[in-house]
């Protein structure tokens, strides 16, 4: 039902049980909001929303107030804006004020709020907690210190993962975020998604950064640094280069890394068809076997982790692949390492991924041979945009170059790992044809495809209808494990993402929360696939060359050693 | 008579979410403080994170995340024993025994905690240790009450 509101002297249409927040937003009028996290239910904890409400003077919260026919609201009268300024000034006043020191410098809603609001002195000084940076996770950083208690982790963490590692502990001005009985993050339920980080307004999250193992490794002669990037990342630059989001920049991402000095550029998406290729098999095995179904992916480090800590029940189901990253990681310091003769204490192994839980898995017991690393630093789209800064490499006037071989060649449908849904199509893409020996046709899936928090489709493939889950935010896993758990049996295959939408809007991508820059970095993805030559990983030539020389088949020993693994229950503060 | 964690569960059949704040009153009341063990149980039956108990444990004054030492101090920061100093007794001891209030001497001789109000305002300031109250306290006294604790301890 439409009604007529007044904001700002001038009349508005909105819709009954639309909030004040929303029809501004709709109306492209901005009001400040710091708590508020769109498409959640509204908080009204930080006050920065507030509009007067013309009739009582009084100021409400627009996030949570609803409207109503007649109602009449000023969004920037002396009286909101005064409000708003001393809410910022008290936020500051137990605030550090190292700034220009700060991961968030530039690029931080206080400062912003602080600079819009014309905040030019410290009017009110408050008294400074105490508080212990905590450095003990091996993906996520947590200053207390920077936090102003927005609360927007705790309820990502808990609303959209299911998660909570993190909550409020104290009351009044002694209240910090925190794991609970004050322990590192290491021990606690995190699974290292970075969504946290993702919404941080300041920079009391933040990655752990390993900017300057990585110089020195591009700085050691005797070292060969091999660098490897998801299938995400490509599409994931433009905007912070100043180009439409989405703009799929790897021909200049190649060229940019080969300039900062890495000696091997490879795709990680040639890992996803690989993961694909084994993946594909072990589906067929336990249909035909009936055995472990559902088959749940793998790709993701948090759902594993995930997996590990809340269900254990359904690790027997979790794919015994590694993760892409890994397999390339494995790949390289086998395969690439005993083809170019490059002694494996010599790699250097980086990693370029949209995901925070990466630098988690990459440190993983299970991901090292014989005490090294498979993948021996990651860094985030985040972090890959400051370091091509750092290396002055501009990325607007480069020739485009491609990848190296042999690990160099993805096809789309390894390109569509990177959003939610890709995974699984990939995968039937290749299932289809090694049990029909003909190709999907069209190869799509459009029921998988999009950002609804859980797909479903059914796929006819001979006589065996397989039914296929994509889920994405851990809390939805949980719901779909529910079912499973309580005999639902249509299920053969399911995907897992932790972050929604997919990698492309994962814990390391540049900060921008916005479903529009989400839906754009997917379109790009499927743009690649419907332009792409081969799109299916069965026909990417690197990866079939790979089996013939050296892997010999999915699921074979040599497969099993280095692209396999599995992962056991884990013990911790939940 | 000392409960288990298990016993006192028994007495809430139906329990959830509203039940949390009452359990851990009883567990405390059995155990005379909340560990992380006991915690991490009552989130296990209650199906809440251990995250969101913390947090709703550390809210309230009530409740501890040490043992109590063998001596127990209440200082009274109520309205009467506020107005009469209560501020400048709580630092003594704190002094006198090395220890932030909420927290327990390192032999677990004595432990300090801050309540609202012991209902004894005529008193003012007035402490408790173990129950046994010590009325309109003074720095000066202060000393000779923990030196009287110190030597039945000593004995």
């Amino acid at each position: 039902m439409s009604i007529t509101i007044e904001v700002n002297n001038k009349k508005i249409e909105a819709k009954k049980d639309e909030t004040i927040l929303e029809v501004l937003n709709k109306n492209g009028i901005h009001v400040p909001t710091l708590c508020h996290i769109k498409g959640m239910l509204p908080d009204g904890a930080c006050r920065m929303c507030l509009v007067e409400q013309k009739e009582s003077g009084k100021l409400i919260t627009s996030c949570s107030a609803k409207v109503y026919d007649g109602l009449e609201v000023l969004t920037h009268s002396p009286k909101v804006t005064e409000a708003r300024k001393v809410i910022v000034e008290l936020l500051l006043s137990n605030h550090p004020d190292d700034c220009l020191y700060c991961v968030r410098n530039l690029n931080c809603e206080l400062q912003t709020l602080s600079e819009n609001l014309n905040v030019r002195e410290r009017r009110i000084s408050g008294k400074k907690n105490q508080l212990k940076i905590d450095r003990s996770s091996p993906s996520i950083i947590r200053d207390p210190e920077k936090c102003i208690l927005c609360g927007r982790c705790v309820r990502v963490c808990e609303e959209v993962m299911g998660v909570s590692a993190i909550d409020f502990v104290n009351r009044g001005n002694q209240s910090y975020i925190g794991v609970a009985f004050d322990k590192g993050l290491n021990i606690s339920s995190c699974v290292n998604c970075g969504q946290c980080i993702v919404v941080c307004p300041t920079g009391a999250l933040t990655e752990k950064n390993h900017f300057s193992e990585i110089i020195q490794a591009l700085n050691d002669k005797s070292k060969q640094v091999v660098v490897q990037y998801a299938p995400a990342i490509s599409v994931s630059l433009a905007e912070e280069f100043g180009l439409p989001i989405g703009t799929d920049m790897v021909g200049a991402l190649n060229a940019a890394l080969r300039k900062i000095g890495f000696n091997f550029v490879f795709d990680t998406t040639f890992a996803a068809d690989l993961t694909i290729m084994e993946e594909s098999a072990e589906l067929i095995k336990r249909v035909q076997e009936n055995k472990n179904l559902p088959i749940i992916s793998s790709c993701c480090p948090s759902w594993v982790k995930y997996a590990e800590e809340f269900v254990p029940e359904f690790l027997d189901n979790v794919s015994s692949c590694k993760s892409p990253q890994q397999m390339m990681g494995s790949v390289i310091k086998s395969y690439f390492a005993e083809k170019s003769n490059i002694k494996k204490e010599d790699i250097y192994s980086v990693s370029l991924m949209p995901c925070t839980a990466k630098k988690f898995e990459a440190q993983r017991e299970e991901m090292t041979t014989n005490g090294i690393s498979d993948v021996d630093a990651v860094l985030t789209t985040r972090e890959l945009v400051k370091f091509i800064r750092l290396y002055g490499v501009n990325m607007l006037d480069i020739e485009p170059e491609v990848a190296d071989s042999p690990l160099g060649t993805g096809t789309s449908a390894g390109k569509l790992f990177g959003t939610s849904g890709g995974v699984a199509e990939a995968a039937i893409r290749t299932a289809y044809y090694k049990l029909t020996g003909t190709e999907l046709l069209n190869f799509r899936i459009p029921e998988i495809r999009g950002f609804k928090n859980r797909k479903e489709a059914k796929i006819k493939i001979g006589d065996l209808e397989l039914g296929v889950a994509v889920v994405n935010g851990l809390g939805n896993a949980k719901k779909l494990l529910d079912e499973i758990s309580a005999g639902r049996s249509d299920i053969h295959f399911i995907e897992i993402m932790a972050c929604p939408g997919g990698c492309i809007a994962g814990g390391g991508q540049p900060l921008n929360f916005d479903q529009e820059a989400f839906k754009k970095r997917a379109e790009a993805l499927y743009m690649i696939d419907n332009n792409a030559f081969v799109k299916v990983s069965h026909k990417n030539p690197d990866v079939i060359n790979l089996y013939n020389n050296y892997l010999k088949e999915p699921l074979g020993e040599k497969s099993h050693k280095l692209l396999h693994t599995n992962y056991t229950k884990r013990n911790v503060l939940k | 008579m000392k409960k288990n964690v298990e016993s006192i569960f028994e007495q809430y059949p139906k329990s959830g979410r509203p039940d949390l704040i009452p359990l851990l009153q009883d567990v405390q009341e059995s155990y005379g403080w909340l560990s992380e063990e006991n915690v991490v149980k009552v989130s296990q039956f209650l199906d809440i994170p251990v995250s969101n108990i913390f947090g709703v444990a550390t809210f309230y004054n009530q409740f501890r995340f040490q043992p109590v030492g063998e001596y127990h101090i209440q200082v009274c920061r109520g309205t009467a024993c506020h107005v009469l100093g209560s501020s400048t007794v709580l630092k003594e001891i704190e002094k006198q025994i090395k220890v932030k209030a909420g927290n327990t001497t390192k032999d677990g001789v004595f432990s300090i905690e801050i309540v609202a109000c012991i209902g004894a305002c005529g008193l003012a300031p007035v402490i408790s240790v173990n129950g046994e109250f010590h009325a309109k306290v003074t720095v000066e006294s202060i000393k000779s009450i923990i030196d009287s604790y110190k030597t039945i301890e000593k004995k």
